[in-house]
């Protein structure tokens, strides 16, 4: 199936696509629970536990991003500069939201007033929503064709029907594996009516998620053919069949309230269909003007960009199970205001004449 | 895709908010830089300080600023990946054409950046549950990640100043791209450490700053002394050494663009001889307005000797060198960030004088009060070093080989308008509110303080402090150190200073 070292770092590119909706979706789907989760004294609890359970790793599971951005326009130059010529407006929106949700929930949390906790919170969950949803636009645009090299920016390129469902099933699906993350770290903080609460979310949100999943079917066989067919027939069926039972593990899972394997099969979920949408597009990058080989940066490069990815594995791999192996076993707490008050013994011997 | 000639007509109408919108994004990101690579190894410095000697002073102070740390990091997060959009979004062309030339350096920052994220992470949030050297020894490889960030960065645009590690074929597209030869180009290693000194420096000042503001409002406890001398000391010692690489990477510049130092030093005609302006305007014909004369200084500057030739503008055509006003921009950008920095010089040396006679910090209010700006002096030169050497590359996007309006994205210019009144709004409001939350906290911090001084016999509150009650054994024991080793380091006979001068 692997002919070139294109595809091996189409392979990565998908990888890093793969994480990134696995990571960031849990951060943005934790952001739209915060959204909707009511007033500030009804929301009061769910927006703690979505603080706590979100700040140790956001910074982490951004970085995909970046990294996504990194392999495109080293691997592949002109994918690169056509998606963001094509797709402007949705990925300007996206980087906006991207400002705004990031200093939105920093703020929020050094933030002491109700007033000011209301504003940066409302912004952090409002770009958690319209983010997930642009970038999933631009992503479902690519599909149906209506982008090819050279295409300028137009608002068509985004907004026809399986875009919208693109965007509207991103969402869901960062909703789906929010809740479900939250549902574990209720536990873990011992909230148990938290866990109730969002493992209810958790199902309403896989409904969401199967309802759109349908709509999309019927809108993209004639908006875009070429990946409705790689997903409704051979590798890509298979995947799309696997995620669907994984979904339905994670509902079964959630039932009987085992959060731990419930988030496994989640991120399999999720992964899958990305998986499975990115081998439906074969060979296609962007279906179906340009090949993954036509795509491709120069040789030397591909094979450097190799090396820079095993080498990022090799390093960032073990530090990241470290992370989220202290995040889930409690090491990791943010600092209390005790903690900056706390008396420095020796300026408190300062004060006090010297002996 | 393929123009590389045929652009001499006149620059498309979305060029300039292109630029104006990459400027200000750049602008705004570049001062949270040298925080993101040199906060974490100051506060590791006073950290390590803190265990080291059992110093609670130390530890507060690293607390206190790792919190500092994990909003500036967030804020530096989400500009800096508002700039990888740019380039899509603005660059589409040069994105294109050379990005799988110079493009790697990225990679190379990204995994970097990747692993200062989860550092970050534990070192901010391992602070109560971790093992004291467990956890800094967790923190350590952060200076170290955000180094090899700065290398991938620096290395993508020193290609774009002195572009290498390709050859043209006949469309002019690049091939038989040498990996190597496009990191390490010529201007790498001079811009490299010119960047990491002085963004290690700039930290330095604007920390120390703030405590020597502080100090100047009377508040002259040991808490202020230390978190003014470990800062400044750091940043006073690169202080000299940022000099010295400053000067060899103008020095590079004129070897390797030849061009852009013209611009720099407003030179129009090639000559021996060349006087050196300080301030000044280039006219478009090529006289001087203003500005101070001095001859033969920049043929010295240059080659150290007055027959050094220094190459003029006027050696290539208008079309492919900085305009008038563009080489004043760069010219003036360069002497206020010189003149700056041979300001500090003297500072730094003022510091040093005192610290060898005295051992101790200079007791001139005068000196606290320069202190107290050199931070924001400093962030100055880190956006004159960088007007610098963007203006100075004008019209190049890629020195030599493609124009900025070659590389800009074909998007309608009321768009790019439009955005651009968008991130101005959004940025205003990030950066105010991220200044707002920075002065809350300190004079929550401080507050505390005073509560503190107030009733400092009634002992630590209770309830779980970080690393447990480790802090308390050990303050017992400083004090008994500090007892015996009096004047051994600036920090120790401060109780009496201070005592001395209330």
């Amino acid at each position: 199936m692997i002919s070139g070292i294109s595809d091996v770092i189409a392979g990565v590119l998908l990888a890093a696509v793969t994480a990134y909706a696995c990571g960031g979706g849990t951060d943005y789907g934790a952001g739209f629970w915060d959204l909707v989760a009511g007033g500030s004294e009804r929301g009061e609890r769910p927006r703690w536990l979505i603080d706590h359970a979100m700040e140790p790793v956001w910074e982490t599971n951004n970085v995909w991003l970046i990294f996504v951005l990194v392999i495109m326009w080293t691997g592949f130059p002109v994918l690169f500069q056509t998606v963001f010529s094509a797709m402007w407006l949705p990925l300007a929106l996206a980087a906006v939201g991207l400002v705004l949700r990031g200093a939105g929930f920093a703020l929020r949390k050094q933030t002491r007033l109700l007033a000011g906790r209301r504003v940066y919170g409302a912004v952090f969950a409002v770009s958690s929503l319209l983010t997930p949803f642009f970038l999933g636009a631009a992503v479902g645009g690519l599909a149906t064709g209506r982008v090819a090299p050279g295409t300028t920016a137009s608002a068509d390129a985004w907004s026809n029907g399986t875009s919208v469902i693109t965007g509207l099933l991103t969402v869901a699906a960062t909703a789906f594996l929010g809740a479900v993350f939250l549902t574990a770290d209720a536990r873990r903080f011992d909230a148990a009516d938290l866990a109730g609460y969002f493992r209810l979310r958790a199902w309403y949100s896989l409904g969401a998620i199967a309802v759109l999943a349908i709509i999309g079917l019927a809108v993209t066989r004639d908006d875009a053919r070429y990946v409705h067919n790689g997903l409704t027939s051979g590798i890509g069926l298979i995947l799309v069949l696997l995620a669907v039972v994984a979904a339905v593990a994670t509902a079964v899972l959630l039932y009987r309230m085992a959060t731990g394997l419930a988030r496994i099969t989640a991120v399999a979920g999720v992964a899958l269909v990305v998986v499975a949408w990115g081998l439906a597009q074969r060979p296609y990058l962007i279906p179906t003007s340009l090949t993954v080989d036509q795509a491709a940066g120069a040789a030397t490069t591909l094979r450097w960009l190799v090396l820079v990815t095993l080498i990022a594995v090799v390093l960032v791999g073990p530090l990241l199970v470290l992370l989220y192996r202290l995040d889930t076993r409690g090491a990791l707490q943010p600092l209390t205001d005790a903690d900056l008050r706390q008396p420095p013994a020796d300026q408190a011997s300062d004060s006090s004449p010297p002996s | 895709m393929n123009s590389a000639i045929g652009f001499l007509t006149e620059a498309p109408p979305q060029l300039l908010p292109a630029r104006e919108l990459m400027a200000f994004t750049l602008a705004s990101h570049i001062l949270l830089v040298p925080f993101g690579v040199a906060l974490p190894a100051i506060t590791l410095l006073m950290h390590h300080r803190g265990l080291r000697k059992g110093d609670a002073v130390a530890l507060q102070l690293a607390r206190r600023w790792s919190v500092v740390m994990a909003v500036q990091f967030a804020i530096g997060i989400v500009t800096g990946t508002v700039l990888s959009f740019e380039f899509g979004l603005l660059w589409p062309g040069m994105m294109g054409r050379w990005g799988d030339v110079f493009g790697l350096g990225f990679g190379v920052e990204a995994w970097a950046f990747f692993l200062e994220a989860i550092l970050i992470a534990i070192y901010l949030y391992g602070w109560r549950r971790l093992k004291p050297w467990t956890h800094f020894w967790l923190g350590l490889p952060l200076p170290l990640a955000a180094l090899m960030g700065a290398f991938g960065i620096i290395a993508a645009n020193s290609w774009m100043n002195t572009p290498g590690g390709f050859t043209l074929d006949a469309g002019g597209n690049p091939v038989d791209v040498n990996v190597r030869q496009a990191v390490f180009t010529p201007m790498f290693g001079p811009e490299y450490w010119h960047f990491v000194a002085g963004v290690i420096l700039t930290a330095g000042y604007v920390v120390a700053g703030v405590y020597a503001v502080g100090w100047l409002r009377g508040r002259r406890d040991r808490y202020h002394r230390l978190g003014f001398t470990v800062p400044f000391t750091v940043a006073a010692i690169l202080t000299p050494v940022q000099f010295i690489l400053g000067d060899s990477i103008a020095r590079s510049v004129f070897h390797d663009q030849p061009v852009k130092f013209a611009a720099v030093e407003i030179v129009w005609n090639t000559d021996t001889h060349v006087a050196e302006y300080i301030f000044g305007r280039l006219n478009p014909d090529g006289t001087i307005s203003g500005g101070l004369r001095i001859p033969q200084l920049d043929s010295i500057l240059a080659g150290f000797s007055p027959d050094t030739e220094v190459t003029g503008l006027t050696t290539v055509p208008a079309g492919n060198r900085p305009t008038a006003t563009e080489a004043t921009i760069a010219h003036w950008a360069f002497d206020i960030m010189v003149i700056i920095g041979s300001l500090l010089v003297l500072l730094a040396l003022w510091y040093g004088w005192c610290w060898l006679r005295r051992r101790d910090l200079p007791r001139s209010r005068w000196f606290f009060r320069c202190a107290a700006i050199a931070g924001a002096a400093c962030l100055l030169t880190v956006e004159c070093g960088w007007i610098t050497t963007e203006v100075g590359r004008q019209p190049w996007i890629v020195y030599q080989n493609m124009r900025v309006a070659e590389a800009v994205t074909g998007t309608r210019a009321s768009s790019l308008w439009a955005m651009f009144g968008i991130v101005v709004v959004v940025y205003v409001l990030v950066f105010g509110a991220f200044l707002t939350i920075l002065l809350k906290m300190r004079t929550r911090w401080r507050i505390a303080d005073e509560q503190l001084l107030d009733v400092s016999a009634a002992g630590p509150p209770e309830g779980d402090v970080p690393y447990g009650p480790r802090l308390t054994t050990a303050a017992g024991s400083t004090e008994a150190t500090e007892a015996t080793e009096v004047a051994a380091a600036p920090d120790h006979g401060t109780g009496r200073a201070d005592g001395g001068e209330r």
